[in-house]
C-alpha cells in the first residue's frame, strides 16, 4: 500500500481511451451497411454519428467500425441517398 | 459559416473516443464531437452531475480526450470560474468550457449559473438541454416542456418552461445563442465565435434523448431537425448587444413556412396523450415565444 | 491585531493566488480584510465575490484544480452549506486552505461562539486544527499552506478559530518578513498531484471507477496520508519553530501534564482559560494538568495515548454536542481510556455561554473530589449550564 503507485490509480485519474465505456460493438441489433455504389462521400453520415465509429477517410469514402458502432441508425436516416441499410445482426 | 469540408480534417480523428457508455444515438456525444471541433481539442472541461458524468465510461479510463473534471451537480459554474481565474494567474490560456445539463443549469445549479454570468467570468457554458433529468430516469426538470411526460409528470407536466438563455441576456453577459444538434455547422460557428470573446459565453444546445422523449434511436436528427423546422425550437445568437436569428431559423421567422408542430410531436412518446386543446396550446406557445424572439431583435440591434 | 485579521496576513503572506468567500459573522472581517488587501495591490490574487459558500468552496477547489494556491473561510451555516463540496474536496487530493471561525448553529440564530461546525466536518477528509490565541490563529494558519501541499499529504486544511473570542478580540502579534516566508514556503506545485489546464496532460478526474474496490483503495489511500500528515506536522512545525522562534508541539499540548494525576482536556480558546484553572489547582496542591488538542484530524491517538498515561482520571470540556449522543471530544477520547480510569464528559459553553477559570475550576475540583470518594467515575455526558438569573 505504501509502495508509490502512479497518479492514476492513486486519486483514481482516467486517461482517453477507445472503448472505455465496453466494446460497445456487441449492444448492436441492426448493423449499417454501406452501399458504396449508391455512396456520394458528403460525409454526412460520419458528422452525424454520435459514437464517432465511423471514420472519413482521405478518399472521402466512409468505414465504419463495427467495434464500437451501436447501430443506432441515424447514419441511415441523414443519408441524403439510401446508401446505408440497417441490417439485423446475425442475417447474412 | 464552416462547411464540411473544413471539417473533413477530423475525419480520422477521435477527439472523442467511440466505445462510450451512452444510449445508442445519444445527442450529447454527438454534441461534445462539434464542441471538440470547434476548438480543435485544445480546452478544459467542467462537467456537472449528468448523463455526460457516465458517457466517458470508468475510470481509469475515459472517452474524453481533453482534461475534465466531473463536479458535484450544483458546482460546475463555480468550478469552472476558480478554474479560469487560476489559469489566467498562471499563465495558462485556453478555453474553459462547462458542459452542463438542464438540471445542473436551470434547477440546482441555478444560482451558481448567476453567479457566474453576473460576475462575466470568462468560459463557455453549454447547456446540453435534452429537457428532463435524463440520467436519473427522465425526471421532469425547468426546462421540460409543458404537457411532455417524464416519470415526476407521468400525466404532463403542468409548468411551463424556464427560459435559461433569455435569463442570461438579463445577466448583461457579452455572448448568448441557442443550437442545436441538427446544425452542426451553425453550432460550431458560435462555439468558435464564443471562444473568441472574453466573458461569460451562453450556449444553449437543443438534444433530442431517444429513451427520454421516446423516439427510436436512429431519428436524433430528424426531431432536432424538426424541431427547427416547425419553430419550436428558435435559433438565434446574441452577441454583444445585437440580437440576430441565425440562417437556419430564417425561413421560419415567416409563419406560414413552419412545418406543421404535429409533425414533431407525434414522432415523440412523450407527447402521446396529448389533446387538440393541447395542441392549441403548444402552437400558441410557439407563436408567443416567435414574437418575443423577434421583438427583442428589435430592441437588441 | 483580531484573530480574523490575522488570518488574512497569513494568507497574504503565503501568496495565495485565488480567494473566495461568501461573508458570514464572525468571518467577515477575514473577508473585508483580503479584499482590501488586494484592491490595494498589497496581495496580488484574483478575489472572486461568490453568490453562496457552496460556490465558495467549489470556485476555490477549482483553482486548486488549476494548480493555483487558494483559500477561503466561514462558519457554521456557511460550513454546512458546502457540506457536500467539502467532502468532494478532499477525495479529490487538491492542497486547500480554509479558515473556519466557529460559530453556534440554529436555530434561534446565534452568532456566538460554539465547536460543533468545525467538528461536524471531520469525517470529511480534511485535516482539522484549532488555535487557542491569535498568534497560534496566525501560525497555524501560515503553515496549513506547507502542510497541505505537501506531496505526502495533499489534503485541504481547515484552521478553527473561537467565533468572536478570537476573530475580534485583539491580542500581540508576530509576524515573519515576507522574505523569511517566502525562504520557507515556495509557490505551490501546479503538478502535484495533478493539473487541470487547456493543451495539458488529458487527465480526467472524478468519472465512475470500473471496480467498486478502486473507491475502496482510493480511500484507504487517504487514510494512509492522514497517518503520514502526523509526521509532516512534525517537520512543518519544527521547520516554523527554527524560523520564527514559536515551537509548537504539533499535535497535541501538554501543559504540565507530565506529572499530573488528573487532566482536563480542552480545544480552542477557552484552553487559555483552562490553563489558568490549572495553575490555581496546582497552588492548591492539586495535582492537575491541561491536555490541549491542537489537530483533531488526523486523531492524534499515541500522543493522547502518551499523556493519558499513568493518569487517574480524564475530565473532557466539549464546546459542542452531539445529539443523542453526547460531547464529540469526549465520544472520540472515551476509546483511549482505559477501563480502570475515571472519565468524565462534560459538556459546557454552549451557545457561546462564558466558562470562565472558575467554573473550569470548579467542575475539575468537582471530579477530583467525586474520584477520590468513590474510586471510581465513568460518566460520558454531563451538562454544565449556569443557572438563569431571576429565573426557573
Amino acid at each position: 500500500m505504501s509502495s508509490v503507485s502512479s497518479k492514476y490509480v492513486k486519486y483514481i485519474l482516467s486517461k482517453p481511451m477507445m472503448g472505455a465505456g465496453g466494446k460497445t460493438g456487441t449492444w448492436r441489433v441492426h448493423r449499417p451497411v454501406i452501399d458504396a455504389e449508391k455512396c456520394i462521400k458528403c460525409g454526412l453520415c460520419w458528422l452525424y454519428c454520435p459514437e464517432n465509429a465511423i471514420d472519413w477517410l482521405e478518399d472521402k469514402t466512409v468505414a465504419v467500425d463495427y467495434d464500437y458502432c451501436k447501430g443506432c441508425g441515424i447514419c441511415s436516416d441523414v443519408c441524403p441517398v439510401r446508401a446505408i441499410t440497417m441490417v439485423k445482426e446475425g442475417v447474412i | 459559416m464552416v462547411t464540411i469540408n473544413e471539417l473533413h480534417k477530423y475525419g480520422r480523428t477521435k477527439l472523442i473516443m467511440p466505445g462510450t457508455a451512452a444510449c445508442p444515438g445519444c445527442p450529447l456525444q454527438l454534441g461534445m464531437r462539434y464542441l471538440a471541433m470547434a476548438l480543435d481539442g485544445k480546452f478544459a472541461m467542467v462537467i456537472p452531475a449528468g448523463c455526460s458524468s457516465v458517457i466517458p465510461g470508468t475510470a481509469p479510463y475515459t472517452a474524453f480526450t481533453v482534461p475534465t473534471m466531473h463536479v458535484p451537480f450544483a458546482s460546475s459554474p463555480a468550478v469552472a470560474s476558480g478554474l479560469r481565474r487560476a489559469l489566467r494567474i498562471r499563465g495558462v490560456d485556453g478555453p474553459v468550457v462547462v458542459w452542463a445539463g438542464d438540471g445542473a443549469s436551470a434547477d440546482i445549479g441555478f444560482a451558481s449559473l448567476s453567479g457566474a454570468a453576473y460576475r462575466n467570468e470568462d468560459i463557455i457554458y453549454i447547456l446540453a438541454d435534452n429537457e428532463a433529468y435524463m440520467n436519473t430516469g427522465i425526471q421532469a426538470s425547468g426546462t421540460t416542456p409543458p404537457k411532455a411526460w417524464t416519470t415526476t409528470s407521468p400525466r404532463g407536466k403542468t409548468e411551463g418552461r424556464k427560459d435559461v438563455s433569455l435569463i442570461m441576456i438579463m445577466h448583461n453577459v457579452p455572448y448568448v445563442a441557442t443550437a442545436s444538434i441538427a446544425y452542426p455547422m451553425d453550432f460550431i460557428d458560435k462555439v468558435r465565435r464564443a471562444a473568441s470573446i472574453r466573458g461569460f459565453k451562453f450556449i444553449h444546445l437543443h438534444a433530442p434523448c431517444p429513451p427520454g422523449w421516446k423516439f427510436p434511436d436512429n431519428y436524433t436528427v430528424r426531431v432536432a431537425r424538426l424541431a427547427v423546422e416547425t419553430g419550436m425550437w428558435i435559433l438565434w445568437e446574441y452577441n454583444q448587444g445585437k440580437l440576430t436569428i441565425s440562417p437556419p431559423s430564417i425561413p421560419y421567422k415567416d409563419k406560414g413556412k413552419r412545418k406543421p408542430i404535429e409533425e414533431y410531436l407525434k414522432l415523440q412518446g412523450r407527447f402521446s396523450h396529448l389533446t387538440k386543446e393541447d395542441i392549441e396550446e403548444i402552437k400558441a406557445g410557439v407563436d408567443r415565444q416567435w414574437d418575443l424572439i423577434l421583438k427583442l431583435t428589435e430592441i437588441y440591434r | 491585531m483580531v484573530g480574523d485579521h490575522a488570518v488574512a496576513e497569513a494568507v497574504k503572506l503565503a501568496r495565495v493566488n485565488v480567494i473566495s468567500a461568501y461573508p458570514i459573522t464572525p468571518q467577515t472581517l477575514i473577508v473585508e480584510r483580503l479584499s482590501e488587501m488586494v484592491e490595494r495591490g498589497e496581495l496580488k490574487a484574483d478575489f472572486i465575490r461568490v453568490e453562496s459558500e457552496f460556490s465558495a468552496l467549489a470556485s476555490v477547489y477549482g483553482a486548486a484544480a488549476a494548480g493555483a494556491r487558494a483559500f477561503t473561510a466561514t462558519s457554521s451555516h456557511g460550513l454546512f452549506y458546502m457540506y457536500e463540496m467539502l467532502w468532494w474536496a478532499a477525495a479529490s487530493r487538491l492542497p486547500l486552505v480554509m479558515a473556519v471561525v466557529t460559530r453556534t448553529l440554529g436555530p434561534p440564530w446565534n452568532i456566538h461562539d460554539e465547536h460543533t461546525d468545525i467538528l461536524a466536518i471531520r469525517d470529511s477528509g480534511w485535516i482539522i486544527g484549532m488555535a487557542s490565541d491569535v498568534q497560534e490563529v496566525f501560525d497555524m494558519t501560515l503553515t496549513a499552506f506547507k502542510l497541505s501541499e505537501d506531496e505526502r499529504v495533499l489534503l485541504p486544511v481547515a484552521i478553527g478559530l473561537d467565533g468572536f473570542i478570537l476573530s475580534h478580540t485583539t491580542e500581540p502579534l508576530y509576524i515573519p518578513s515576507q522574505e523569511d516566508v517566502d525562504s520557507w514556503l515556495p509557490p505551490r506545485n501546479p503538478k502535484v498531484p495533478y493539473v487541470i489546464e487547456p493543451g495539458g496532460e488529458p487527465v480526467t478526474l472524478g468519472n465512475l471507477p470500473r471496480m467498486d474496490v478502486y473507491h475502496e483503495l482510493h480511500r484507504a489511500y487517504m487514510d494512509e496520508a492522514m497517518d503520514k500528515a502526523k509526521n509532516v506536522l512534525h517537520e512543518v512545525y519544527s521547520e516554523y519553530g527554527k524560523l520564527t522562534g514559536r515551537y509548537y508541539e504539533p499535535l497535541v499540548e501538554c501543559y504540565r501534564c507530565s506529572d499530573a494525576k488528573y487532566v482536563a482536556v480542552t480545544m480552542g480558546a477557552w484552553s487559555g482559560d483552562a490553563k489558568v484553572a490549572v495553575d490555581e489547582l496546582r497552588d492548591g496542591g492539586y495535582p492537575v494538568g491541561l491536555i490541549r488538542i491542537r489537530y483533531i484530524r488526523p486523531f492524534p491517538d499515541e500522543e493522547l495515548a502518551t499523556y493519558i498515561n499513568g493518569v487517574r482520571g480524564i475530565v473532557v470540556f466539549d464546546r459542542d454536542y452531539s445529539a443523542g449522543f453526547g460531547g464529540v471530544l469526549a465520544g472520540e477520547l472515551m476509546g483511549l481510556v482505559p477501563s480502570n480510569v475515571s472519565f468524565k464528559g462534560v459538556i459546557a459553553g454552549l451557545g457561546g455561554v462564558d466558562v470562565s477559570p472558575s467554573d473550569f475550576r470548579d467542575v475539575i475540583v468537582n471530579f477530583i473530589n467525586d474520584v477520590e470518594r468513590d474510586g471510581y467515575l465513568r460518566v460520558r455526558k454531563w451538562w454544565y449550564i449556569p443557572s438563569v438569573n431571576g429565573g426557573d
